[in-house]
């Protein structure tokens, strides 16, 4: 059986993106228990300007797949993984839990039959080979999976969990593997909108109230606003309420939304959905007012109150007079 | 024009749950179970489409795999304006599925449709996987857009555009020819609510219950479709967790102000 691991770089817009440099690090540790090599792919047209990029310590090779497309186009990438897949065998593939692996890696494990599993937040090797773990039930519970039997195991590892890999020595191999591409986009790149610059820069406030679905009204969000004003924050929210329509999108916190990293976040009424913590656990402090005990903002939470988010804005209110 | 929408019915932990006695799940009693969030868009989507494209002739088909009891949430769907519904379960193989033995039987269900479009949600709310649709794409080859937040179609020209959102507020736009599946992000749209009477005459829309073998699926080989063995399920360990801040609401009150002076102001 094979015990090399396979990290799959992103990059967007000439970027690399940082979950790259995360799979690197999960990768050394795990191609140092199993014992195998570890590579490391980039796909798109001009992927070797990453291949310096991606030299860290622990990686024997790095790939690249010239690509038709310099952008992300989720069969394209498909068929160069399963390129990889064929002319590499690795018996693990590290990809990010990302918005581009969701459009390509559930297809490829699909259908070649691979293992499988998405959003890990651990893994270890094993003597049945790779095992992880994910959550279940919105992160109140954590699953263990194994992938007895399986030849290869495909992974989407969750971002911001491994720290990232420090720069190597340049020591890897660059190697160009060939995958014929050809004719295996299904959608046309039309272009890249970037979030409107209107509205409230929340990355630069120093202190962070953001509410969440515990609102259950509209109506109860100036409440807010001026609670926020009087304790000298900016408020800020959750995606249900930019979903709904009540907040603006400017002010939303989270994975689609803002990465925060404000001195202080008080978050009123938000249960901590996977999304919205890759945005705001970065915080110095984190207060998190919920009525459920089992909220997982709670895990990364430094002081937590279990309470109702109105009942305690009634005495903040009274306190500040 | 055909659209199916595939649909879950998730289950919700209650505020006291128990493990199952296997320690591979969740008692069956501490779930609340309800219509998964995503798939509300989705379905609204779709119905919208058909709403677009008007005239006869044009059908929203639900498909779940689920028990007995997500009979429910494809009631819901229909009450709110599906035509038809479809669910594929059985007690032993899809019971213990993971994600691509559900991929593999919805895959099955939909292709039997020959739909023009497919329609799923990014997520569940509670095995959170996104990944059913992508992997019900692959299987049927059906080309696919991911995470998709707008959508406009030209019937004209057979395509959809799509907004597809990307971390961080960007978004980008592409072009994608029929037929092809999306899977829907919340907030693309506003979904809709089912009246009384159309609660009352979802009774009355065709539901169809099937087997897998009904689907032509062995369940010996179905079963080998999984893509992980579950081992274990637990709270997770949570490190130190968060310092609580105990007494009354007003007590919980003044021990934030004191944080917020402590750590803002000064």
């Amino acid at each position: 059986m094979s015990a090399g691991v396979l990290v799959v770089a992103e990059s967007r817009q000439g970027e690399l993106r940082e979950v790259s440099r995360e799979l690197l690090s999960l990768g050394a540790e795990l191609a140092g228990a199993s014992g195998g090599g570890l590579s490391v792919a980039v796909i798109g047209s001009g992927a070797e300007r990453f291949a310096a990029e991606l030299q860290a310590p622990g990686v024997t090779e790095v790939l690249t797949v010239s690509a038709p497309t310099e952008h992300f186009e989720a069969h394209v990438w498909e068929r160069a993984v399963e390129g990889l897949i064929e002319s590499e065998d690795p018996a693990v593939i590290l990809c990010g839990h990302t918005i581009d692996s969701l459009g390509f890696a559930p297809a490829l494990a699909a259908r070649l039959g691979l293992g499988f599993a998405t959003d890990v937040t651990s893994v270890s090797w094993s003597e049945v080979g790779p095992r992880v773990h994910r959550g279940a039930y919105g992160d109140k519970l954590s699953a263990q999976l194994a992938f007895g039997g399986k030849k290869h195991t495909l992974l989407t590892v969750r971002p911001g969990i491994f720290a990232p890999a420090e720069p190597g020595d340049g020591s890897a191999a660059v190697r160009a593997v060939e995958v014929d591409l050809s004719g295996t986009a299904r959608t046309e790149h039309l272009g890249f909108v970037e979030a409107a610059a209107s509205g409230v820069d929340i990355t630069k406030a120093e202190f962070l109230l953001s509410i969440g679905r515990g609102i259950e009204d509209k109506d109860n969000i100036p409440r807010f606003q001026e609670l926020a004003d009087r304790l000298g924050a900016t408020l800020s929210s959750s995606r249900p309420l930019v979903d709904a329509g009540w907040m603006d999108s400017s002010r939303q916190v989270g994975q689609s939304g803002k990465t925060v990293k404000p001195r202080l976040y008080l978050a009123m009424g938000i249960s901590g959905a996977v999304q919205h913590l890759a945005g705001m656990r970065g915080a110095d402090t984190i207060i998190a007012v919920n009525s459920d005990p089992e909220a997982p903002i709670f895990g990364v939470a430094h002081f937590g109150a279990v309470a109702d988010m109105f009942e305690v804005a009634d005495e903040l209110e009274d306190a500040l007079g | 024009m055909k659209i199916v929408v595939c649909v879950k019915q998730v289950a919700a932990l209650d505020d006291e749950f128990e493990l199952r006695e296997d320690g591979l799940g969740v008692d069956p009693d501490s779930l609340e179970r309800d219509l998964n969030e995503w798939d509300s868009f989705s379905l609204e989507a779709a119905l919208q489409l058909r709403e677009q494209v008007g005239g006869d002739g044009h059908e929203v088909v639900a498909v779940t795999v689920g028990d007995e009891e997500a009979e429910d949430a494809l009631l819901g769907c229909l009450a709110r304006g599906a035509d038809r519904a479809v669910r594929v379960w059985d007690e032993d193989v899809l019971a213990r599925g993971d994600v691509l033995v559900t991929a593999r039987a919805l895959a099955a269900a939909v292709s039997r449709e020959e739909p023009d479009l497919v329609l799923c949600g990014v997520q569940s709310s509670d095995a959170v996987n996104g990944a059913t649709g992508t992997a019900v794409a692959g299987l049927l080859g059906l080309p696919r857009v991911a995470v998709v937040k707008q959508l406009e179609f030209d019937s004209a020209a057979g395509t959809v555009t799509v907004a597809r959102e990307l971390e961080g507020g960007l978004v980008e736009r592409l072009r994608i020819a029929l037929p092809a599946l999306l899977t829907i992000q919340t907030g693309i749209n506003e979904p809709g609510y089912a009246t009384l009477r159309a609660i009352k005459q979802a009774r009355e829309k065709p539901l169809e219950a099937l087997e897998p073998s009904d689907l032509g699926l062995d369940p010996g080989e179905l079963e080998r479709v999984a893509g992980a063995r579950l081992e274990a399920m637990a709270p997770p360990e949570r490190g130190a967790g968060a310092e609580m801040l105990e007494g009354s609401p007003a007590e919980q009150a003044n021990r934030i102000l004191e944080l917020v002076r402590e750590r803002v102001t000064s």
